[in-house]
Protein backbone atom coordinates (compact mmCIF):
# COMPACT_ATOMS: atom_id res chain seq x y z
CA UNK A 1 0.00 0.00 0.00
CA UNK A 2 3.13 2.23 1.05
CA UNK A 3 5.00 1.30 -2.36
CA UNK A 4 1.78 1.83 -4.19
CA UNK A 5 1.25 5.36 -2.29
CA UNK A 6 4.74 6.34 -3.17
CA UNK A 7 4.45 5.29 -7.12
CA UNK A 8 1.75 7.23 -7.73
CA UNK A 9 3.25 10.25 -5.64
CA UNK A 10 6.58 10.34 -7.39
CA UNK A 11 4.00 9.78 -11.16
CA UNK A 12 2.07 12.73 -9.70
CA UNK A 13 5.65 14.66 -8.97
CA UNK A 14 6.88 13.60 -12.05
CA UNK A 15 3.69 15.09 -14.48
CA UNK A 16 3.63 18.38 -11.59
CA UNK A 17 7.31 19.04 -12.93
CA UNK A 18 6.68 18.43 -16.49
CA UNK A 19 3.23 20.21 -16.69
CA UNK A 20 5.72 22.87 -14.92
CA UNK A 21 8.39 22.60 -16.85
CA UNK A 22 5.86 23.40 -20.20
CA UNK A 23 4.16 25.77 -18.36
CA UNK A 24 7.59 27.89 -17.93
CA UNK A 25 9.04 27.53 -21.07
CA UNK A 26 5.26 28.09 -22.83
CA UNK A 27 5.99 31.50 -20.09
CA UNK A 28 9.07 32.11 -21.42
CA UNK A 29 8.54 32.42 -24.94
CA UNK A 30 5.30 34.52 -24.60
CA UNK A 31 8.14 36.54 -23.11
CA UNK A 32 10.29 36.55 -25.19
CA UNK A 33 8.03 36.98 -28.38
CA UNK A 34 6.13 40.15 -26.34
CA UNK A 35 9.30 41.54 -25.72
CA UNK A 36 9.56 42.83 -29.06
CA UNK A 37 7.76 45.47 -30.72
CA UNK A 38 4.45 44.58 -32.51
CA UNK A 39 4.89 44.34 -36.05
CA UNK A 40 1.80 46.00 -36.81
CA UNK A 41 2.39 49.96 -35.21
CA UNK A 42 1.01 51.18 -32.85
CA UNK A 43 -2.30 53.49 -33.37
CA UNK A 44 -1.88 56.26 -35.36
CA UNK A 45 -4.32 59.38 -35.50
CA UNK A 46 -6.51 57.53 -38.14
CA UNK A 47 -6.56 54.61 -35.78
CA UNK A 48 -7.74 56.43 -32.69
CA UNK A 49 -10.35 57.79 -35.12
CA UNK A 50 -11.35 54.56 -35.42
CA UNK A 51 -11.48 53.33 -32.48
CA UNK A 52 -13.33 56.80 -30.83
CA UNK A 53 -15.59 55.89 -34.03
CA UNK A 54 -16.48 52.53 -32.65
CA UNK A 55 -17.02 53.29 -29.51
CA UNK A 56 -19.34 55.63 -30.67
CA UNK A 57 -21.15 53.54 -33.05
CA UNK A 58 -21.12 50.82 -30.53
CA UNK A 59 -22.70 53.31 -27.77
CA UNK A 60 -25.78 54.48 -30.04
CA UNK A 61 -26.10 50.58 -31.34
CA UNK A 62 -26.89 49.38 -28.28
CA UNK A 63 -28.83 52.23 -26.64
CA UNK A 64 -30.71 51.25 -30.07
CA UNK A 65 -31.31 47.68 -28.83
CA UNK A 66 -31.92 48.85 -25.35
CA UNK A 67 -34.60 51.30 -26.54
CA UNK A 68 -36.07 48.52 -28.46
CA UNK A 69 -36.13 45.71 -25.76
CA UNK A 70 -37.32 47.99 -23.53
CA UNK A 71 -40.69 49.02 -26.28
CA UNK A 72 -40.98 45.48 -26.60
CA UNK A 73 -40.97 44.24 -23.11
CA UNK A 74 -43.48 47.16 -21.89
CA UNK A 75 -45.56 46.62 -24.55
CA UNK A 76 -45.98 43.00 -23.61
CA UNK A 77 -46.58 43.70 -20.49
CA UNK A 78 -49.30 46.10 -21.08
CA UNK A 79 -51.04 43.74 -23.16
CA UNK A 80 -50.68 41.15 -20.38
CA UNK A 81 -51.61 43.39 -17.44
CA UNK A 82 -55.23 44.07 -20.07
CA UNK A 83 -55.44 40.68 -20.68
CA UNK A 84 -55.19 39.41 -17.41
CA UNK A 85 -58.92 41.43 -16.42
CA UNK A 86 -62.22 41.35 -17.45
CA UNK A 87 -64.71 44.13 -16.22
CA UNK A 88 -68.47 43.43 -15.20
CA UNK A 89 -70.65 46.04 -15.38
CA UNK A 90 -74.16 46.14 -13.85
CA UNK A 91 -76.07 49.41 -14.81
CA UNK A 92 -78.47 50.77 -11.92
CA UNK A 93 -82.58 50.54 -13.06
CA UNK A 94 -85.71 50.88 -11.37
CA UNK A 95 -86.03 47.86 -8.84
CA UNK A 96 -83.25 46.27 -9.57
CA UNK A 97 -81.41 44.88 -6.17
CA UNK A 98 -77.92 46.00 -7.15
CA UNK A 99 -76.27 43.79 -4.13
CA UNK A 100 -78.56 40.70 -5.00
CA UNK A 101 -77.48 41.60 -9.08
CA UNK A 102 -73.79 41.85 -7.98
CA UNK A 103 -73.38 38.69 -6.32
CA UNK A 104 -75.66 36.76 -8.75
CA UNK A 105 -72.71 37.83 -11.34
CA UNK A 106 -69.69 37.17 -9.04
CA UNK A 107 -70.88 33.76 -8.67
CA UNK A 108 -71.81 33.08 -12.37
CA UNK A 109 -68.03 34.20 -13.03
CA UNK A 110 -66.54 32.75 -10.60
CA UNK A 111 -67.79 29.85 -11.54
CA UNK A 112 -66.09 29.67 -15.21
CA UNK A 113 -63.17 27.37 -15.59
CA UNK A 114 -59.97 30.49 -16.32
CA UNK A 115 -61.36 32.84 -13.72
CA UNK A 116 -58.35 32.76 -10.75
CA UNK A 117 -60.72 35.22 -8.61
CA UNK A 118 -63.86 37.97 -9.21
CA UNK A 119 -64.31 40.35 -6.88
CA UNK A 120 -66.66 43.39 -6.56
CA UNK A 121 -65.98 47.12 -6.44
CA UNK A 122 -66.94 48.18 -2.88
CA UNK A 123 -68.78 50.87 -2.08
CA UNK A 124 -65.56 52.88 -0.71
CA UNK A 125 -63.72 52.27 -3.47
CA UNK A 126 -66.24 53.24 -6.03
CA UNK A 127 -66.65 56.39 -4.21
CA UNK A 128 -62.88 56.95 -4.42
CA UNK A 129 -62.99 56.22 -8.08
CA UNK A 130 -65.54 59.13 -8.84
CA UNK A 131 -64.12 61.60 -6.11
CA UNK A 132 -62.09 63.17 -8.91
CA UNK A 133 -65.27 64.10 -10.67
CA UNK A 134 -68.04 64.11 -7.62
CA UNK A 135 -65.77 65.18 -4.81
CA UNK A 136 -65.49 64.02 -1.73
CA UNK A 137 -67.98 62.59 1.28
CA UNK A 138 -70.35 60.88 -1.56
CA UNK A 139 -73.00 58.57 -1.03
CA UNK A 140 -73.08 56.25 -3.77
CA UNK A 141 -76.65 54.99 -3.07
CA UNK A 142 -78.06 58.31 -3.29
CA UNK A 143 -76.84 58.47 -7.35
CA UNK A 144 -77.30 55.80 -10.23
CA UNK A 145 -74.14 54.62 -10.01
CA UNK A 146 -72.89 51.34 -11.96
CA UNK A 147 -70.99 48.95 -10.15
CA UNK A 148 -68.10 47.07 -10.99
CA UNK A 149 -67.11 43.48 -10.33
CA UNK A 150 -63.01 42.77 -11.04
CA UNK A 151 -62.82 39.53 -13.30
CA UNK A 152 -59.03 38.16 -12.83
CA UNK A 153 -58.21 36.29 -15.69
CA UNK A 154 -55.20 32.89 -16.09
CA UNK A 155 -54.04 34.64 -19.39
CA UNK A 156 -52.67 30.69 -20.18
CA UNK A 157 -56.49 29.72 -19.94
CA UNK A 158 -59.04 32.09 -20.53
CA UNK A 159 -62.43 31.78 -20.08
CA UNK A 160 -65.06 31.35 -22.21
CA UNK A 161 -66.62 34.84 -22.66
CA UNK A 162 -69.41 34.49 -24.98
CA UNK A 163 -71.38 31.84 -22.97
CA UNK A 164 -70.18 33.59 -19.65
CA UNK A 165 -71.82 36.82 -21.51
CA UNK A 166 -74.89 34.91 -22.71
CA UNK A 167 -75.71 33.34 -18.67
CA UNK A 168 -75.03 37.13 -17.32
CA UNK A 169 -77.57 38.72 -20.32
CA UNK A 170 -80.18 35.69 -18.64
CA UNK A 171 -79.24 36.35 -15.06
CA UNK A 172 -78.72 39.86 -14.29
CA UNK A 173 -80.34 41.31 -17.89
CA UNK A 174 -78.31 44.88 -16.94
CA UNK A 175 -75.19 43.59 -16.51
CA UNK A 176 -72.14 44.13 -19.56
CA UNK A 177 -69.52 42.05 -19.24
CA UNK A 178 -65.82 43.58 -21.23
CA UNK A 179 -63.17 41.82 -21.48
CA UNK A 180 -61.14 44.28 -22.38
CA UNK A 181 -60.45 42.66 -26.10
CA UNK A 182 -60.89 45.97 -28.08
CA UNK A 183 -58.13 47.45 -25.78
CA UNK A 184 -56.25 44.25 -26.43
CA UNK A 185 -56.93 44.22 -30.17
CA UNK A 186 -55.55 47.83 -30.11
CA UNK A 187 -52.45 47.32 -28.05
CA UNK A 188 -51.44 43.76 -29.76
CA UNK A 189 -51.60 46.27 -33.05
CA UNK A 190 -49.46 48.82 -31.46
CA UNK A 191 -46.78 46.99 -29.66
CA UNK A 192 -46.33 45.10 -32.78
CA UNK A 193 -46.15 48.25 -35.02
CA UNK A 194 -43.70 49.65 -31.93
CA UNK A 195 -41.42 46.65 -32.01
CA UNK A 196 -41.05 46.11 -35.45
CA UNK A 197 -40.03 49.97 -36.26
CA UNK A 198 -37.75 49.28 -33.70
CA UNK A 199 -36.41 46.41 -35.26
CA UNK A 200 -36.15 48.69 -38.32
CA UNK A 201 -34.67 51.13 -36.49
CA UNK A 202 -32.23 48.83 -34.76
CA UNK A 203 -31.65 46.85 -38.69
CA UNK A 204 -30.61 50.44 -39.62
CA UNK A 205 -28.31 51.60 -36.88
CA UNK A 206 -26.60 48.03 -37.17
CA UNK A 207 -26.16 48.18 -40.75
CA UNK A 208 -24.90 52.00 -40.20
CA UNK A 209 -22.59 51.10 -37.59
CA UNK A 210 -20.98 48.19 -39.56
CA UNK A 211 -19.96 50.37 -42.62
CA UNK A 212 -19.01 53.04 -40.68
CA UNK A 213 -16.45 50.56 -38.77
CA UNK A 214 -15.59 49.25 -42.21
CA UNK A 215 -14.93 52.25 -43.36
CA UNK A 216 -12.86 53.52 -39.85
CA UNK A 217 -10.86 50.04 -40.18
CA UNK A 218 -9.91 50.80 -43.95
CA UNK A 219 -9.09 54.31 -43.40
CA UNK A 220 -6.69 52.56 -40.16
CA UNK A 221 -5.54 50.38 -42.57
CA UNK A 222 -4.58 52.73 -44.81
CA UNK A 223 -1.80 53.73 -43.16
CA UNK A 224 -0.35 50.56 -42.83
CA UNK A 225 0.19 50.12 -46.92
CA UNK A 226 4.37 50.21 -46.28
CA UNK A 227 4.18 47.56 -43.52
CA UNK A 228 2.11 45.18 -45.41
CA UNK A 229 4.51 45.50 -48.50
CA UNK A 230 7.47 45.62 -46.48
CA UNK A 231 6.36 42.25 -44.74
CA UNK A 232 5.35 40.66 -48.17
CA UNK A 233 8.84 41.65 -49.53
CA UNK A 234 10.82 39.91 -46.72
CA UNK A 235 8.91 36.76 -46.78
CA UNK A 236 5.93 37.00 -44.99
CA UNK A 237 3.42 34.82 -45.96
CA UNK A 238 -0.56 36.07 -46.69
CA UNK A 239 -1.54 34.43 -43.67
CA UNK A 240 0.87 35.35 -41.52
CA UNK A 241 0.25 39.27 -42.24
CA UNK A 242 -3.58 39.25 -42.31
CA UNK A 243 -2.93 37.30 -38.85
CA UNK A 244 -0.54 40.46 -37.58
CA UNK A 245 -3.38 42.60 -38.83
CA UNK A 246 -6.48 41.05 -37.70
CA UNK A 247 -5.43 40.25 -34.09
CA UNK A 248 -4.09 44.47 -34.14
CA UNK A 249 -7.44 45.38 -35.35
CA UNK A 250 -9.53 42.85 -33.45
CA UNK A 251 -8.04 44.54 -30.04
CA UNK A 252 -8.77 47.85 -31.44
CA UNK A 253 -11.96 47.27 -32.24
CA UNK A 254 -12.71 45.41 -29.16
CA UNK A 255 -11.21 48.48 -27.70
CA UNK A 256 -13.47 50.90 -29.04
CA UNK A 257 -16.95 48.34 -28.89
CA UNK A 258 -16.09 47.99 -24.98
CA UNK A 259 -15.83 51.13 -24.19
CA UNK A 260 -19.16 52.15 -26.59
CA UNK A 261 -21.25 49.10 -24.77
CA UNK A 262 -19.82 50.05 -21.06
CA UNK A 263 -21.36 53.23 -21.53
CA UNK A 264 -24.66 52.16 -23.15
CA UNK A 265 -25.23 49.33 -19.77
CA UNK A 266 -23.87 52.59 -17.33
CA UNK A 267 -26.49 54.59 -19.18
CA UNK A 268 -29.45 51.65 -18.85
CA UNK A 269 -28.09 51.17 -15.04
CA UNK A 270 -28.47 54.58 -14.14
CA UNK A 271 -31.81 55.78 -15.48
CA UNK A 272 -33.26 52.24 -14.11
CA UNK A 273 -31.50 53.22 -10.74
CA UNK A 274 -33.49 56.69 -11.49
CA UNK A 275 -36.77 54.97 -12.02
CA UNK A 276 -36.78 52.44 -9.09
CA UNK A 277 -35.81 56.05 -6.88
CA UNK A 278 -39.03 57.83 -8.35
CA UNK A 279 -41.40 54.97 -8.10
CA UNK A 280 -44.14 56.68 -5.71
CA UNK A 281 -43.39 60.40 -7.34
CA UNK A 282 -45.92 61.69 -9.97
CA UNK A 283 -42.74 61.96 -12.94
CA UNK A 284 -41.55 58.50 -11.70
CA UNK A 285 -45.11 57.14 -12.00
CA UNK A 286 -45.60 58.35 -15.50
CA UNK A 287 -42.32 57.06 -16.85
CA UNK A 288 -43.39 53.59 -14.96
CA UNK A 289 -46.50 53.64 -16.45
CA UNK A 290 -45.03 54.57 -20.16
CA UNK A 291 -41.72 52.12 -20.05
CA UNK A 292 -42.71 49.85 -16.66
CA UNK A 293 -39.36 49.60 -14.57
CA UNK A 294 -36.79 51.43 -17.55
CA UNK A 295 -34.91 47.91 -16.57
CA UNK A 296 -33.64 46.09 -20.19
CA UNK A 297 -33.17 42.82 -18.46
CA UNK A 298 -31.13 39.70 -18.94
CA UNK A 299 -31.41 39.91 -23.13
CA UNK A 300 -31.11 43.08 -23.26
CA UNK A 301 -27.05 42.80 -21.58
CA UNK A 302 -26.73 39.65 -23.90
CA UNK A 303 -28.08 41.80 -26.83
CA UNK A 304 -24.97 44.61 -25.84
CA UNK A 305 -22.36 41.81 -25.72
CA UNK A 306 -23.53 40.81 -28.83
CA UNK A 307 -23.02 43.96 -30.30
CA UNK A 308 -19.40 44.55 -29.00
CA UNK A 309 -18.82 40.81 -30.26
CA UNK A 310 -19.61 40.91 -33.15
CA UNK A 311 -18.29 45.04 -33.77
CA UNK A 312 -14.62 43.52 -33.04
CA UNK A 313 -15.10 40.60 -34.94
CA UNK A 314 -16.24 43.10 -37.92
CA UNK A 315 -13.19 44.98 -37.22
CA UNK A 316 -10.94 42.03 -37.47
CA UNK A 317 -12.47 40.59 -40.45
CA UNK A 318 -12.50 44.27 -42.93
CA UNK A 319 -8.71 44.46 -41.58
CA UNK A 320 -8.07 40.48 -42.51
CA UNK A 321 -10.12 41.80 -46.10
CA UNK A 322 -8.46 44.80 -46.38
CA UNK A 323 -4.96 42.96 -46.01
CA UNK A 324 -5.43 40.15 -48.67
CA UNK A 325 -6.98 42.53 -50.78
CA UNK A 326 -4.33 45.11 -51.01
CA UNK A 327 -1.49 42.03 -51.39
CA UNK A 328 -3.47 40.72 -54.20
CA UNK A 329 -2.71 44.46 -55.92
CA UNK A 330 1.02 44.43 -55.22
CA UNK A 331 1.38 41.09 -56.25
CA UNK A 332 0.00 40.26 -59.51
CA UNK B 1 14.34 23.33 -46.16
CA UNK B 2 14.75 23.04 -42.09
CA UNK B 3 16.48 25.27 -40.01
CA UNK B 4 18.92 22.33 -39.05
CA UNK B 5 20.04 22.42 -42.77
CA UNK B 6 20.13 25.85 -43.36
CA UNK B 7 21.31 28.06 -39.98
CA UNK B 8 20.75 31.92 -40.47
CA UNK B 9 24.35 32.68 -40.67
CA UNK B 10 27.24 30.04 -40.01
CA UNK B 11 29.78 31.50 -38.51
CA UNK B 12 31.80 30.82 -41.09
CA UNK B 13 29.86 33.10 -42.76
CA UNK B 14 31.19 35.78 -40.54
CA UNK B 15 34.44 34.55 -39.36
CA UNK B 16 36.30 36.81 -41.62
CA UNK B 17 33.78 39.44 -42.47
CA UNK B 18 34.11 40.41 -38.64
CA UNK B 19 37.64 41.70 -39.44
CA UNK B 20 36.31 44.19 -41.66
CA UNK B 21 38.32 47.75 -41.02
CA UNK B 22 35.92 50.42 -42.81
CA UNK B 23 38.30 53.13 -42.82
CA UNK B 24 40.51 51.26 -44.22
CA UNK B 25 37.98 50.43 -47.14
CA UNK B 26 37.87 54.49 -47.82
CA UNK B 27 41.51 54.04 -49.60
CA UNK B 28 41.78 50.54 -50.19
CA UNK B 29 41.25 49.46 -53.82
CA UNK B 30 38.70 47.53 -55.09
CA UNK B 31 39.51 43.59 -55.35
CA UNK B 32 38.82 42.31 -58.78
CA UNK B 33 35.20 40.39 -58.98
CA UNK B 34 35.48 37.16 -57.98
CA UNK B 35 35.17 34.62 -61.38
CA UNK B 36 32.62 32.81 -61.89
CA UNK B 37 33.77 29.24 -60.15
CA UNK B 38 33.93 26.66 -62.98
CA UNK B 39 31.44 24.29 -61.59
CA UNK B 40 28.73 27.38 -61.01
CA UNK B 41 29.23 28.74 -64.77
CA UNK B 42 26.19 26.41 -65.58
CA UNK B 43 24.52 26.93 -62.60
CA UNK B 44 21.88 29.70 -63.12
CA UNK B 45 20.20 31.22 -60.34
CA UNK B 46 18.32 33.18 -62.31
CA UNK B 47 17.54 33.22 -66.39
CA UNK B 48 15.78 35.55 -68.79
CA UNK B 49 14.66 34.20 -72.50
CA UNK B 50 12.99 36.80 -74.57
CA UNK B 51 10.81 38.17 -71.98
CA UNK B 52 9.15 41.57 -72.66
CA UNK B 53 6.58 43.57 -70.32
CA UNK B 54 4.28 46.21 -70.68
CA UNK B 55 1.77 48.05 -68.45
CA UNK B 56 -1.49 47.73 -69.33
CA UNK B 57 -2.02 48.74 -72.70
CA UNK B 58 0.96 50.89 -72.89
CA UNK B 59 4.39 50.44 -74.76
CA UNK B 60 6.51 47.66 -73.77
CA UNK B 61 8.99 48.76 -71.53
CA UNK B 62 11.00 45.99 -71.64
CA UNK B 63 11.55 44.43 -74.84
CA UNK B 64 13.23 40.62 -75.69
CA UNK B 65 15.27 40.87 -72.79
CA UNK B 66 17.37 37.16 -72.19
CA UNK B 67 20.56 36.80 -69.79
CA UNK B 68 20.94 34.81 -66.94
CA UNK B 69 23.01 35.21 -63.65
CA UNK B 70 24.99 32.30 -62.42
CA UNK B 71 25.55 31.41 -58.98
CA UNK B 72 28.50 33.38 -57.02
CA UNK B 73 28.26 36.19 -59.72
CA UNK B 74 29.11 39.77 -59.19
CA UNK B 75 27.42 42.00 -62.10
CA UNK B 76 25.82 45.67 -62.55
CA UNK B 77 22.81 46.50 -64.03
CA UNK B 78 23.16 50.22 -65.60
CA UNK B 79 21.33 52.30 -67.92
CA UNK B 80 19.46 56.07 -68.27
CA UNK B 81 16.86 56.70 -65.77
CA UNK B 82 13.46 55.35 -66.82
CA UNK B 83 14.91 52.63 -68.81
CA UNK B 84 13.18 50.43 -66.67
CA UNK B 85 15.85 48.90 -64.19
CA UNK B 86 13.37 48.88 -61.50
CA UNK B 87 11.28 47.09 -63.14
CA UNK B 88 13.34 44.23 -63.96
CA UNK B 89 14.57 44.26 -60.54
CA UNK B 90 10.77 43.58 -60.07
CA UNK B 91 10.87 40.92 -62.26
CA UNK B 92 13.78 39.13 -60.86
CA UNK B 93 12.19 39.69 -57.26
CA UNK B 94 8.89 38.61 -58.79
CA UNK B 95 6.61 41.37 -58.07
CA UNK B 96 5.75 41.55 -61.55
CA UNK B 97 4.62 38.85 -64.36
CA UNK B 98 6.21 39.36 -67.74
CA UNK B 99 3.87 39.84 -70.79
CA UNK B 100 6.01 37.69 -72.35
CA UNK B 101 8.92 35.49 -72.45
CA UNK B 102 10.22 32.74 -70.10
CA UNK B 103 11.65 33.79 -66.72
CA UNK B 104 13.52 30.67 -64.77
CA UNK B 105 14.05 31.32 -61.14
CA UNK B 106 15.86 28.42 -58.97
CA UNK B 107 15.11 26.36 -61.75
CA UNK B 108 10.94 26.76 -61.70
CA UNK B 109 9.09 28.24 -64.58
CA UNK B 110 7.87 31.37 -62.65
CA UNK B 111 4.51 31.15 -64.64
CA UNK B 112 4.40 27.87 -62.69
CA UNK B 113 4.96 29.45 -59.45
CA UNK B 114 1.90 30.03 -57.46
CA UNK B 115 0.96 32.33 -54.44
CA UNK B 116 2.07 29.89 -51.83
CA UNK B 117 5.60 29.21 -53.12
CA UNK B 118 6.15 32.49 -53.61
CA UNK B 119 7.27 33.52 -50.10
CA UNK B 120 10.02 30.59 -49.76
CA UNK B 121 11.35 31.71 -52.95
CA UNK B 122 11.80 35.21 -52.01
CA UNK B 123 13.36 34.13 -48.94
CA UNK B 124 16.56 33.14 -50.96
CA UNK B 125 16.77 36.42 -52.76
CA UNK B 126 17.78 39.27 -50.46
CA UNK B 127 16.54 42.92 -51.95
CA UNK B 128 17.92 46.23 -51.00
CA UNK B 129 15.33 48.99 -51.92
CA UNK B 130 15.97 52.45 -52.99
CA UNK B 131 14.17 53.75 -50.27
CA UNK B 132 15.80 51.32 -47.63
CA UNK B 133 12.05 50.44 -46.59
CA UNK B 134 12.57 50.02 -42.87
CA UNK B 135 9.60 50.42 -40.48
CA UNK B 136 10.04 53.14 -38.80
CA UNK B 137 8.58 51.63 -35.51
CA UNK B 138 10.90 48.80 -34.97
CA UNK B 139 14.09 49.02 -33.98
CA UNK B 140 17.38 48.66 -36.08
CA UNK B 141 17.61 45.10 -34.29
CA UNK B 142 14.32 44.45 -35.21
CA UNK B 143 14.21 45.65 -38.94
CA UNK B 144 17.03 43.18 -39.18
CA UNK B 145 15.46 40.10 -37.84
CA UNK B 146 12.09 40.95 -39.53
CA UNK B 147 12.69 38.34 -42.34
CA UNK B 148 13.05 35.35 -39.35
CA UNK B 149 10.51 36.54 -37.34
CA UNK B 150 7.83 36.30 -40.19
CA UNK B 151 8.95 33.06 -40.56
CA UNK B 152 8.10 31.82 -36.84
CA UNK B 153 11.34 32.01 -35.79
CA UNK B 154 11.77 31.84 -31.84
CA UNK B 155 14.04 35.36 -31.19
CA UNK B 156 16.52 33.26 -28.98
CA UNK B 157 17.47 31.31 -31.99
CA UNK B 158 18.63 34.03 -33.72
CA UNK B 159 19.12 36.63 -31.87
CA UNK B 160 23.29 36.33 -31.67
CA UNK B 161 23.47 35.96 -35.30
CA UNK B 162 21.77 39.22 -35.98
CA UNK B 163 23.88 40.69 -33.62
CA UNK B 164 26.73 39.86 -35.58
CA UNK B 165 25.79 40.23 -38.81
CA UNK B 166 24.67 44.49 -37.52
CA UNK B 167 28.21 44.22 -35.84
CA UNK B 168 29.20 43.24 -39.69
CA UNK B 169 27.61 45.86 -41.03
CA UNK B 170 29.07 48.64 -38.41
CA UNK B 171 25.99 49.22 -36.87
CA UNK B 172 26.71 46.99 -33.26
CA UNK B 173 26.17 50.15 -31.57
CA UNK B 174 22.82 51.44 -32.98
CA UNK B 175 20.97 48.49 -33.12
CA UNK B 176 18.43 49.57 -30.59
CA UNK B 177 17.71 52.70 -32.27
CA UNK B 178 15.09 53.88 -34.51
CA UNK B 179 15.51 54.52 -38.17
CA UNK B 180 14.27 57.69 -38.62
CA UNK B 181 17.06 58.57 -35.64
CA UNK B 182 19.57 56.66 -38.39
CA UNK B 183 21.62 58.59 -41.03
CA UNK B 184 20.94 57.46 -44.74
CA UNK B 185 24.18 55.35 -44.63
CA UNK B 186 23.50 53.22 -41.97
CA UNK B 187 19.51 52.93 -43.04
CA UNK B 188 21.23 51.12 -46.07
CA UNK B 189 23.44 49.40 -44.29
CA UNK B 190 20.37 47.92 -42.03
CA UNK B 191 18.82 47.18 -45.50
CA UNK B 192 21.49 45.29 -46.69
CA UNK B 193 21.46 43.43 -43.31
CA UNK B 194 17.91 42.47 -43.53
CA UNK B 195 18.48 41.31 -47.26
CA UNK B 196 21.16 39.39 -45.90
CA UNK B 197 19.98 38.27 -42.68
CA UNK B 198 18.34 34.96 -44.47
CA UNK B 199 21.56 34.36 -45.99
CA UNK B 200 19.95 34.65 -49.77
CA UNK B 201 21.74 33.00 -52.75
CA UNK B 202 21.49 36.25 -54.73
CA UNK B 203 21.36 39.97 -53.44
CA UNK B 204 19.81 42.42 -55.48
CA UNK B 205 20.45 46.18 -54.71
CA UNK B 206 18.25 49.07 -56.68
CA UNK B 207 20.25 51.87 -56.54
CA UNK B 208 22.25 51.44 -52.87
CA UNK B 209 24.63 54.11 -53.28
CA UNK B 210 21.88 56.74 -54.61
CA UNK B 211 21.37 58.17 -51.54
CA UNK B 212 24.66 58.33 -49.87
CA UNK B 213 28.09 60.22 -50.32
CA UNK B 214 31.00 59.36 -52.50
CA UNK B 215 33.08 58.55 -49.41
CA UNK B 216 29.95 55.77 -48.09
CA UNK B 217 29.37 54.31 -51.71
CA UNK B 218 32.65 53.06 -51.67
CA UNK B 219 32.25 51.31 -48.47
CA UNK B 220 29.33 49.76 -49.35
CA UNK B 221 30.55 48.64 -52.82
CA UNK B 222 33.03 47.24 -50.45
CA UNK B 223 30.67 45.41 -48.35
CA UNK B 224 28.70 44.20 -51.50
CA UNK B 225 32.16 42.61 -53.52
CA UNK B 226 32.82 40.81 -49.91
CA UNK B 227 29.41 39.40 -49.64
CA UNK B 228 30.26 38.10 -52.97
CA UNK B 229 33.29 37.01 -52.27
CA UNK B 230 31.81 34.90 -49.30
CA UNK B 231 29.48 33.10 -52.20
CA UNK B 232 26.46 35.42 -53.08
CA UNK B 233 25.73 36.48 -56.14
CA UNK B 234 25.43 40.00 -56.69
CA UNK B 235 23.19 42.40 -59.31
CA UNK B 236 23.71 46.33 -58.30
CA UNK B 237 21.36 48.75 -60.54
CA UNK B 238 22.53 51.52 -60.42
CA UNK B 239 23.16 54.89 -62.74
CA UNK B 240 26.36 56.14 -61.09
CA UNK B 241 29.07 55.32 -64.21
CA UNK B 242 31.67 56.06 -61.55
CA UNK B 243 30.90 53.66 -59.19
CA UNK B 244 31.10 50.76 -61.99
CA UNK B 245 34.48 52.21 -62.76
CA UNK B 246 35.84 50.99 -60.00
CA UNK B 247 35.42 47.50 -60.13
CA UNK B 248 35.75 45.05 -62.73
CA UNK B 249 32.52 43.19 -63.16
CA UNK B 250 30.15 42.19 -65.84
CA UNK B 251 27.85 44.91 -66.95
CA UNK B 252 24.23 44.86 -67.87
CA UNK B 253 23.00 48.08 -69.57
CA UNK B 254 19.36 48.60 -70.12
CA UNK B 255 18.89 50.87 -73.22
CA UNK B 256 15.45 51.82 -75.05
CA UNK B 257 13.77 48.22 -73.03
CA UNK B 258 16.61 46.20 -74.43
CA UNK B 259 19.31 44.84 -72.99
CA UNK B 260 23.06 44.90 -73.77
CA UNK B 261 25.49 42.57 -71.77
CA UNK B 262 29.31 43.37 -71.46
CA UNK B 263 30.94 40.62 -69.80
Amino acid sequence: MTRASSGAGAIARSLAQRVSTAIGARWKRSLLRHGQTAIVPRENVAGRAMVLVIAIMTFLSCLTLGAVTLVRDTASTWQTQIAREATIQIKPAEGLDMGGALATARRIAASYHGVRDASIVSDTATARLLEPWLGPGLDINELPVPRLIIVTIDPADKPDFAAMRAELRQAVPNAILDDHRTWVDRLVAMSRTTVTIGMGVLALMLSATALTVIFATRGAMAGNGHVIEVLHFVGAEAIFIARQFRRHFLLAGARGAVAGGLVAVIVFVIVSWWSSRNIATPEGDQAAALFGTFSIGLSGYLGVALIVLLIAVLTAATSHVTVMAYLRRIEP
Amino acid sequence: MNDASHPVLPTTYLHDALTINYEWWDTAPFPPAVPVPRQCRSVHVIRFENVGLRYGMGPEVLRDVSFHLPDKSFQFLSGPSGTGKTTLLRLLFMSLRPTRGLITIFGKDRSRITREELPHLRRRIGVVFQDFRLLDHLTTYENVALPLRVRGKEESSYRADVVELLRWVGLGDRMHVLPPVLSGGEKQRAAIARALVEQPRILLADEPTGNVDPQLARRLLHLMIELNRMGTAVLIATHDIGLMDQVDARRMVLSGGRLEIYD
